[in-house]
């Protein structure tokens, strides 16, 4: 392969730390909703869950739906497999994350946020709850009455989806909810609820900080500003980076591949496979319709080289997916079963390789039915493994 | 408030009120959409997804059920992607459930069978998974049996039990492949804090949860020359069996059902009617002891409010969540038990038969009842009271397997000792109806004079409201009980175990001041019970309830206290109400127990 010309564009702002969070939430508690809401807009700054959303625009709804309580909560449920950046943003810079939910708070007008803590990670909870206190104690001394809880989540992927995150909240099995209505009317207890990822309102706080412009710059059209992308597999250089959007991913894997690299999963489980003969043609952005349309967490990148047989990647994908469906909805519990086993019985030689047809149409249905994210996004994973590596699957 | 929309449902354009679902439009429009996990008595639960449609501009799939109508929506339930998935879900349903249908006892009465053979799935093209899961099938429980291999997750057992009941007794438990419906750490259902009033089998749209049947047992003792096999059927059975055998919802078989027993062969068919009659003299009468004890003697230890004790499946209920009040149950049996126990007493004594040669079969619009029958306390004839209770849904199925043409029978009569009832006995089959037919006695007791109601029909205690309140003033009473005087009596009724809460709640929280209370587990009544034929939802039950009063309207007699052959066993063989020969025979006693 030749070597890449390109330089990936580094940024730096999310663990930049100047401690100046305090004059943040003053300069920010002093604007106007709509100001702050504005800026927002314009920054262009989507969920970096995964799911995308305009994140002013969630903001907007919630400010302006009549609620007597609302909530905010920071969705640290970091469920993704091969996403690990949420935990390091929580335990180097957990003011910024806890800023923003307080300018997110004043601008919806909600006196209660929760920071909605993956089971896994209950290591962070001494030393959050502790910021939190100091947190607390300055937000009362600026006036703004706030407060932050830690809800521990048990440990089930699924409810880093939204609603299943408030059933979970609500002491209720972790089960997704039909929608509409939509959490920016009817979210935790019922009420109207902003619900953000940890990054998310990470950015959030860069954008208070420096304006909206700034973090407009950067990336590439639909896809502005940085986002932390967590490295691993088959790479010398695993860990977190905060790179620019818009990036093709055949420069990504000359920054980060083995030199070998066969494969790179974008978006972790829920994510694409893209082979190495789509590297050139991929971007990682929003309308590249790479990175983490899917469910909870957006911007794991896992390598894959030559050695690895992605029929073992696929089988764990599944593996995982069957555990993980919370099991209410018939196409995604009885769909992750059948794609998991089925698999299995094409690997086998007990169905014949055409059953993977059969397979790839049922993940087709899966797309179109399941009730949430996660059922409607195996298809990704396993129609964009199995379509390139079929030979794979099958001997 | 309500404000008008317009959708378009395949090209069909109409106009629905705001907040209305895809799945209401379809209806209105006259266009079916199947389903599994709605049902109408239930909560939205949109998880089946068999129910899903297309909106135009919408990438994906909508569920019928669970998406509410928007202004100028364009909705197609019939498009090749619609019926492309909606074959993909039943398929993969298909092949997570035993489909072994042959060998099911819902087979011909499944809707997930129903929607198979609609879409034609002739192949079984994805992996069998059912096998694989190893599930054993709980069959400890005299009333209901649980296949988790049938179960297609729809949780309209759990809803059933959570909403209609309130008593959480199945839940869903594990996730993904693993997610089932389970009990408390998957004990088995006879141990845990069910009632078995089989809400959740008249819910089931499939065989995972079933009663359990005692058909065959019926037919050998039919079959067995040695043994005289005795019938009863309970009120609400003549109003709901003409449904499982073809017959309009709602229509009243009385006549044709003592028929087809007969023909069965069942050697004597009696009525429970007789029993829920004398129910009415030992209750009425144990009511106006405790009113004379706690008004006229302050003995603080009587308890008020009397509590009905008809409905096996509340019973339990209180047994197992308000154990601090089984003083307040009325010590009378249910009408079941009081005719198991006088079949091998009066009855055997009467006809000169051998108690021991007699087999007492009851048929219950209920599950519960099986259950009851089963309890240690019920030997009080010296023997098992009652032997086998069949459902509703079991009668059914002897007839057709009699080659009985039910439609086409005559009408019988009941044959006599103990089949001879009146309109009072009638109505327990009905929420309210068992107050009502106590107060049409108590009333007159008291005072001389009939109650003050016209036709007898006292509307308040009747209709569907969870709960109901009633007063009834009792003016000059007569000399013996002046301590009435002036007295309004306070009852309540309540249908439904979610409903009995409330009325619990209040008894204990004192916001209440009632003296007799009347609760059925099941909504409606006997004629909701977990017994009676599959489907049911509000309009059914509306349907047995009018059948009900009609029965009682067209009875000639109409108040418990004049049922001849009840003031002839008092005579004969009981004594007095409350006296010796009752306390043994017609009175029990209720077991405290835990929630867990």
């Amino acid at each position: 392969m030749v070597a890449a010309t390109y330089q990936l564009k580094r940024a730096d702002f999310i663990f930049k730390n100047d401690n100046d969070w305090k004059k943040i939430l003053d300069k920010s508690l002093k604007k106007p909703s709509q100001e702050l809401i504005n800026e927002l807009m314009s920054s262009e700054l989507k969920g970096r869950g995964g799911a995308g959303f305009p994140t002013g625009l969630k903001w907007k709804l919630t400010a302006e739906y009549r609620s007597d309580k609302k909530y905010v909560i920071c969705n640290a449920d970091e469920g993704e497999p091969g996403t690990f950046k949420d935990r390091e943003i929580l335990s180097e810079v957990p003011y910024k994350v806890l800023t923003a939910m307080a300018v997110c708070a004043h601008v919806v007008g909600s006196q209660e946020g929760f920071i909605y803590l993956r089971g896994e990670y209950k290591f962070l909870a001494p030393e959050l709850t502790k910021v939190i206190g100091e947190f607390e104690h300055y937000c009362k001394e600026a006036g703004l009455n706030f407060s932050v809880k830690i809800f521990l989540g048990s440990g089930a992927y699924i409810c880093g989806e939204e609603t299943a995150l408030f059933e979970s909240m609500e002491g209720k099995r972790g089960e997704p909810r039909n929608k509409p209505p939509y959490p920016t009317s009817f979210g935790y207890l019922g009420k109207a609820t902003v619900v953000n990822n940890v990054e998310t309102l990470a950015h959030a706080f860069t954008i208070f900080k420096y304006g909206a412009k700034k973090f407009y710059d950067l990336g590439v059209q639909y896809s502005r500003g940085s986002k932390l992308f967590s490295v691993s597999g088959d790479t010398p250089k695993p860990g977190i980076y905060e790179l620019e959007l818009g990036m093709s991913l055949q420069d990504f894997v000359a920054e980060f591949g083995d030199g070998d690299t066969k494969a790179v999963q974008v978006g972790g489980a829920s994510g694409f496979l893209v082979p190495r003969k789509r590297f050139e043609k991929t971007t990682i952005g929003y309308r590249g319709k790479l990175t983490g349309i899917s469910l909870p967490t957006g911007g794991s990148m896992m390598l894959f080289n030559s050695s690895r047989s992605m029929y073992n990647v696929l089988d764990n994908y599944l593996d995982f997916f069957r555990e993980e469906s919370c099991g209410q909805c018939t196409p995604c519990r009885v769909g992750c079963q059948q794609l998991h086993s089925g698999i299995k019985a094409v690997k086998r030689g007990e169905k014949p390789a055409q059953y993977l047809n059969k397979l790839l149409k049922l993940t087709e249905t899966m797309q179109l039915t399941a009730k949430c994210g996660l059922g409607q996004s195996v298809a990704n994973s396993f129609s964009s493994i199995v379509e390139n590596f079929r030979e794979e699957m099958i001997y | 408030m309500s404000s008008q929309i317009n959708v378009t449902i395949n090209g069909f354009q109409l106009e629905i009120e705001k907040g209305k679902t895809i799945l209401d439009a379809a209806n209105k429009a006259g266009i079916i959409i199947p389903t599994l996990c709605y049902h109408k008595d239930l909560c939205i639960a949109g998880n089946c997804r068999v129910c899903v449609v297309e909106v135009a501009g919408q990438k994906r799939l909508a569920a019928a059920c669970a998406t509410p109508c928007e202004e100028e929506m364009e909705i197609h339930s019939n498009s090749l992607k619609v019926r492309n998935s909606r074959k993909h879900i039943i398929e993969l349903l298909l092949s997570e459930h035993n489909s072994d249908c042959t060998k099911c006892y819902k087979n011909g009465n499944c809707e997930l069978q129903e929607l198979a053979s609609e879409y034609k799935i002739m192949t079984q093209d994805f992996l069998r998974l059912a096998p694989l899961k190893n599930y054993t099938i709980d069959q400890f429980s005299p009333s209901i049996v649980k296949d988790d291999s049938k179960c297609i997750r729809c949780q309209r057992c759990v809803r059933t039990c959570a909403e209609m009941q309130g008593v959480n007794a199945l839940t869903v438990a594990y996730k993904g492949d693993e997610m089932k419906i389970a009990t408390f750490f998957e004990k088995a259902m006879n141990d845990v804090i069910c009632t078995n009033c089989g809400q959740c089998v008249n819910h089931c749209p499939t065989g995972a949860l079933v009663e359990h049947n005692y058909i065959e047992e019926v037919w050998d003792a039919i079959s067995d020359p040695q043994k005289h096999v005795v019938v009863q059927t309970a009120p609400a059975i003549r109003v709901g069996l003409g449904e499982e055998l073809g017959l309009e919802v709602g229509e009243r078989v009385t006549g044709k059902m003592v028929s087809a027993l007969k023909r069965l062969g069942f050697n004597s068919v009696l009525d429970t009617d007789f029993t829920a009659d004398l129910t009415i003299i030992e209750e009425g009468t144990e009511l106006l002891n405790r009113l004379r004890k706690v008004l006229a003697e302050k003995d603080d230890q009587v308890k008020l409010p009397l509590a009905t004790s008809c409905s096996p499946g509340w019973i339990k209920y209180v047994e197992h969540m308000y154990p601090e009040f089984l003083e307040h149950l009325s010590t009378c049996k249910s009408p079941q038990q009081m005719f198991g126990a006088l079949v091998k007493t009066y009855y055997a004594k009467a006809n000169k038969i051998d108690p021991d040669k007699i087999v007492s079969v009851s048929i219950m619009p209920c599950t519960a009842k099986k259950f009851e029958a089963n309890r240690p306390e019920m030997h009080d004839s010296g023997f098992r009271d009652v032997d086998y209770v069949l459902t509703t849904r079991e009668l059914a199925i002897m007839i057709k397997q009699a080659g009985i043409n039910f439609a086409k029978l005559p009408d019988a009569k009941y044959d006599r000792l103990m089949g001879e009832s009146t309109g009072a006995g009638a109505i327990f089959g009905a929420t309210g109806g068992v107050m009502e037919a106590a107060l049409r006695t108590a009333y007159e007791l008291v005072t001389g004079r009939e109650v003050p109601f016209k036709n007898l029909n006292i509307i308040p205690v009747r209709g569907m409201e969870g709960v109901k309140e009633a007063g009834i003033k009792i003016d000059h009473p007569l000399k013996e009980w002046s301590f009435l005087d002036g007295i309004e009596l306070k009852c309540a009724v309540a249908h439904g175990l979610v409903n009995a809460k409330k009325v619990m709640d209040a008894v204990k929280n004192g916001t209440s001041d009632y003296h007799f209370i009347e609760i059925m587990a099941c909504p409606g009544g006997c004629l909701g019970g977990g017994g009676q034929p599959i489907p049911t939802s509000p309009e059914i039950r509306q349907k047995r309830t009018e059948a009900i009063y009609a029965e009682d309207k067209n009875m000639p007699l109409r108040k418990s206290h004049e049922n001849p052959e009840v003031l002839k066993i008092y005579q004969d063989y009981l004594g007095e109400p409350l006296g010796a020969k009752s306390h043994l025979l017609l009175h029990t006693k209720y077991t405290p127990r835990d929630r867990f």
